[in-house]
């Protein structure tokens, strides 16, 4: 409920909610040790929504904003570390584009201007909607996380496993920094959604090369709660790479990565342990199954061209 | 380089007159509605007084409405489509502090049922509830969270029962009502129902629930009478009419209710919801508070009337020349668990079935029945849009089966003035549909991006997104549609405005509300031509102004327009009078304008200020177009007073391999009568056709079970400014309608109903697929397979 009206009724607010602004990631991590109920909050865009919704209600927040050291990012051997609080507006520009093709190209696409000028790359990680737009890049990127603790304390663990639940942050602990190699090939994100205009993803494929490594990774987010790696469908197709070369695929190995990629994320149902037939897909299952094949190899072709 | 009449056509090159967005200062290139050196008077793009403030958003819309002391309302509503129930507790909400009153439905001291065609909707869920979202009870507190928290702490106990969200299933289904679950039938017989045709096309189409969506949700504030009664805020479209709802329910006279307009936040259909001005009048009445309320967007997609889905079964009869012979139609209509409107959607659904077309024989049946679904109602266009989805995709399937093209399959059956409606009802009023086929075929069509370079491209899937030029292929769709204008079969259509001149200044008072479809413009403009004086005010609404009706139909500009021009005529007359008898001529050789009466002969000049001496002159007048008749039992009769038709080309993009659409450009020719004010013309007609492409494209409200699924703006698409396409109007015909006052035709709801099947028709001729479902799902617009790389 929202009004303009001069005098906004105070009575329900007066069980104040305590708001901290710390200025570094310590201060941070000491004002979520020291109110273990109160919840961290960088741009808000789903917190702020929630509670605005009536779905949440914190007693305290600690907001992460003033956080100048998790703003920014630098390079540190081959890597670059880039703060939880970078924008996804800030990640759109093409100087981080140079750096970071499909970072920046997802961040592009995670909704519209008002969003992303509000939104931080640590909240939609943290957030971990199955549409999030950075996490199948982060996925198929192998990022790795900066989780600041009590007493300065910094652990680090892949993307994954926290997007898949291996692991957890603990009470306390604030994402501070994300780990991403620096691979200086080609890479891309690609997103199919319901409108032209900014929209939810129907389903997103992102497709890193790393030459270094040999590899090929490939993630597909928004079919499943966690972005899915296609393992074996990457291990196959970088197999047929020529990586001194020119690194080219003929259109049939593209089209092949792509039903490889999709029957992997999307496989067809178990028969059922008394035998019989196995169910079908649903129809809609077959058009997501499409849309991944098509995302996955435009991406790959993309990637390679 | 302008051809003809009316014609915008490519003579500033593409692009000159197509814009996504109503751009103040893009003029419409139509000779006809050329911006002209006028500052006022009709054909003047007069600019709404209330633009200003809107663009710098002081304007007050009623979600800013405040009252000293006022208490919050929160409305508890049914969590399940389908249920009895058993008991309400609301000791616990009762008791919370701050918490100062509770309630349920024997608290409605008046009629226990309301409804705008009948009286069958409860004001609360009394025993049953019949949608996910009724309201059950009610809270009045000292905030809003402490409303909503103790409208959730009343205790509801229910017994689940099985929803019936299927309307085919609600004919034999047990009935979810006392009244029955067959709202209306009717079994249109015209011509010889034996007759068949050479050539017969069959189709099954589906529309689905198109939501209103207003960018403000609803809102009012409830004030306490000394006398007993209350008055009422809001943004409602049809004040008089909610007043007496609202009166019948809390058992008051009509005189002790007062519903009072205030600044309407977007209106596309019957704005506000009666669930909810009842709810906050016993609020305040009992408090003796002012009661304020301010919906949710999940609040509002659940209380407000929807588009009716429709299920449509056709038959179309043909002969060899493609000349149609008979049109058998089934359409059911999904009217949700209350009547509401659905009986006048399903009259314009089957009176419109066979399209704008010459049909000799029709046999056509319309049902519309209760579900435990979301409630229907009138949305822009109802009834006429489904069917128009449906029978132009039909014309497409008979121009394929035939290998004729199209546009000249629709040429070979387009009606004309004299022409019948399956009805039997003679189009009297101008029908010049071929003239708008022909204008939209022949448009320009838009460059191919070929010659840009690929960055520049907007693909299917938006800036950035999947697209990929290799898979995207462009489809060219036609359609043709008819909408008809005021209220149907026998209602009475009438509106009264009066016009008040003192000094230099007009006041027009007339209860008809600026939804912003231009009302208020309008009126001004009719008062400067017809007194000459250029300051015109609009009072604000309320009910104690003699009723305009509801704005709807594109009836304000003929009722209402009307009335404000026979007003103001007699105003004129009084003012002239004591002149003309002075120099002995009669008022008809005497002119008014820019505050100066002057004679024929421009011997007499005088100012309108001096004539009137300092003295008031009002007068009042009504407006009541001729008389319909209801359909008989065989669906014959004069329904309707007025009709108007518009084409509409579609150019849209498919990616095919993703099934990602995107509507290039929208070329819309459009039988208007005469044009008022060109650039909010042009308005009306870039909003409806933004709205029907959402209906083509995104818009639906997703149900599971009777269940609404993700009431939001994320889950309900809208278009986004980049879904909307260039929209191009390329011929405006001025054939004025000699029976409506000024001879203008409505113009905002024709774009709504031809759109999405021009789109629908556009993507069958991009994929090659039927697209015989709305909104389009990506799956349906994927191409037929063809390997094809790079």
């Amino acid at each position: 409920m929202s009004t303009h009206a001069p005098h906004a009724p105070q009575a329900a607010q007066s069980a104040a909610q305590p708001v901290t602004l710390p200025g570094t990631l310590d201060e941070a991590v000491a004002a979520l040790t020291a109110m273990p109920a109160a919840v961290p909050v960088a741009g808000g865009t789903d917190l702020m929504a929630s509670v605005n919704a009536g779905q949440l209600r914190p007693t305290a927040l600690v907001g992460l904003g003033r956080i100048s050291e998790i703003r920014g990012w630098e390079y540190l051997d081959g890597h670059a570390l880039l703060g939880a609080g970078l924008t996804l507006a800030r990640m759109g520009r093409p100087d981080f584009a140079a750096l970071i093709p499909a970072l920046a190209a997802s961040a592009r696409a995670a909704g519209p201007p008002q969003i992303r000028n509000a939104g931080t790359l640590g909240g939609n990680i943290v957030s971990a909607a199955p549409t999030g737009d950075t996490l199948p890049v982060l996925a198929a990127l192998e990022a790795t996380l900066v989780v600041a603790g009590a007493g300065g304390a910094r652990r680090e663990m892949p993307v994954s496993h926290l997007l898949t639940g291996m692991e957890m942050l603990r009470a306390g602990e604030v994402v501070g920094y994300v780990r991403v190699p620096l691979l200086h090939a080609p890479q891309t994100f690609l997103k199919a959604t319901g409108r032209t205009g900014p929209g939810r993803a129907l389903a997103s494929a992102a497709v890193v090369l790393d030459p270094a490594r040999r590899n090929v990774r490939c993630a597909i987010g928004a079919v499943a709660p966690m972005p899915l790696r296609p393992l074996e469908a990457e291990r196959w197709v970088a197999s047929l790479v020529d990586w001194d070369g020119r690194r080219t695929l003929v259109p049939e190995a593209l089209t092949a990565f792509g039903e490889y990629v999709a029957m992997a994320c999307i496989p067809d149902p178990q028969p059922s342990e008394e035998g019989g037939e196995a169910p079908a897909l649903p129809p809609a299952a077959l058009h997501l199954r499409r849309t991944v094949a098509a995302l996955a190899r435009r991406g790959l072709g993309r990637a390679l061209a | 380089m302008r051809k003809g009449n009316g014609m915008t056509g490519s003579a500033d090159g593409p692009g000159a007159v197509t814009t996504g967005t109503p751009a103040a200062g893009t003029p419409l290139t139509s000779p006809a509605a050329e911006p002209s050196s006028q500052a006022y008077g009709l054909g003047a793009s007069l600019t709404p007084v209330d633009a200003p403030a809107k663009a710098e958003g002081a304007f007050a819309y009623a979600a800013d409405l405040w009252a000293e002391g006022l208490l919050w309302a929160a409305i508890l509503r049914s969590p399940h489509p389908h249920a009895r129930i058993l008991s309400i507790d609301t000791a616990q909400a009762a008791a919370m502090p701050g918490v100062r009153a509770v309630i349920t439905h024997q608290d409605v001291p008046g009629d226990a049922a309301h409804g705008r065609r009948v009286a069958d909707r409860p004001a609360f869920a009394r025993e049953l509830v019949r949608h996910h979202g009724e309201p059950i009870a009610a809270v009045a507190a000292d905030h809003p969270d402490t409303a909503r928290l103790a409208a959730a702490a009343i205790v509801v106990e229910f017994e689940i029962l099985e929803p019936l969200t299927d309307p085919e299933e609600s004919f034999e289904a047990e009935p979810l009502h006392p009244d029955g679950n067959l709202i209306r039938h009717i079994p249109l017989r015209y011509g010889d129902p034996e007759v068949t045709g050479e050539v017969i096309v069959e189709g099954l189409y589906r529309i689905g629930r198109q939501d209103p969506a207003p960018i403000g949700a609803e809102a009012g504030l409830a004030v306490p009478r000394q006398d007993g009664g209350v008055e009422i805020y809001t943004a409602s479209t049809d004040p008089h009419t909610d007043r007496d709802l609202a009166a019948a329910c809390f058992g008051l006279p009509p005189e002790q209710v007062k519903v009072v307009v205030t600044g309407v936040p977007g209106a596309l259909g019957d704005r506000e919801d009666t669930g909810m001005q009842v709810p906050l009048g016993l609020l305040a009445m009992k408090t003796g508070c002012p009661v304020k309320l301010a919906a949710t967007r999940e609040e509002s997609f659940l209380g407000h009337a929807h588009r009716h889905p429709t299920l449509l079964r056709y038959r179309h009869h043909a002969d060899r020349e493609g000349r149609l012979l008979k049109v058998e139609a089934q359409i059911l209509l999904d009217g949700g668990a209350y009547a509401d409107t659905s009986a006048d959607a399903l009259a314009a659904a089957v009176s419109f079935a066979a399209g704008p077309y010459v049909v000799p024989h029709a046999v056509i049946d319309g049902w519309a029945v209760r579900t435990n679904n979301p409630p229907s109602g009138h949305v822009r266009g109802e009834g006429a849009m489904q069917v128009c989805a449906a029978y132009e995709g039909q014309m497409d399937k008979l121009a394929a089966e035939l290998g004729l093209e199209p546009v000249e399959l629709r040429l070979r059956n387009v009606m004309a003035t004299g022409d019948l409606l399956p009805t039997g009802q003679t189009v009297t009023c101008p029908a010049p549909v071929a003239e708008l086929l022909r204008a939209v075929r022949e448009a320009p069509l838009p460059a191919l991006p070929k010659e840009s370079p690929e960055s520049d491209w907007l693909l299917p899937g938006g800036p950035g997104g999947a697209g990929e030029p290799g898979a995207v292929r462009r489809g060219v769709g036609y359609a043709l549609g008819m909408v008809h204008m005021l209220g149907t079969e026998g209602a009475d259509e009438v509106s009264t405005a009066t016009v008040k001149v003192n000094g230099p200044v007009a006041t027009v008072l007339c209860a008809a509300v600026e939804t912003g479809q231009g009302f208020a413009t309008l009126a001004r403009q009719i008062v400067q031509e017809t007194l000459g004086i250029e300051e015109v005010h609009v009072a604000s609404v309320d009910t104690d102004q003699p009723p305009a009706g509801a704005g709807a139909r594109g009836r304000h500009t003929w009722v209402s327009g009307g009335a404000v021009e026979r007003a103001a005529k007699m105003v004129r007359t009084q003012l002239l009078q004591p002149l003309a008898a002075k120099f002995g001529m009669s008022t008809e050789l005497l002119s008014i304008a820019d505050g100066k009466i002057t004679s024929y002969d421009g011997v007499l000049s005088t100012t309108v200020a001096e004539t009137l001496e300092g003295k008031e002159l009002w007068a009042t007048a009504q407006c009541r177009p001729h008389p319909t008749e209801p359909l008989d039992a065989t669906g014959q009769g004069d329904a309707f007073v007025g009709l108007a038709f518009a084409a509409v080309r579609a150019v849209v993009d498919v990616d095919i391999e993703l099934g990602a659409i995107r509507v290039v450009e929208m070329a819309v020719a459009q039988d208007v009568g005469r044009v008022l004010n060109p650039r909010q013309l042009r308005t009306r007609i870039e909003a409806g056709v933004t709205q029907g492409i959402g209906a083509a494209l995104s818009e639906h409200l997703r149900v599971a079970k009777g269940v609404v699924r993700r009431p939001d703006l994320t889950g309900y698409a809208l278009p986004t400014a980049l879904d909307a396409p260039d929209i191009r109007i390329v011929k405006l015909i001025e054939e004025r309608d000699v029976v409506a006052p000024f001879g203008a035709k409505a113009a905002s709801s024709i774009p709504v109903v031809v759109s999405p099947a021009a789109v629908a028709s556009a993507v069958r001729n991009a994929t090659g697929r039927p697209v015989i479902r709305l909104p389009i799902r990506p799956q349906a617009a994927v191409g037929q397979p063809q390997p094809q790389q790079q």
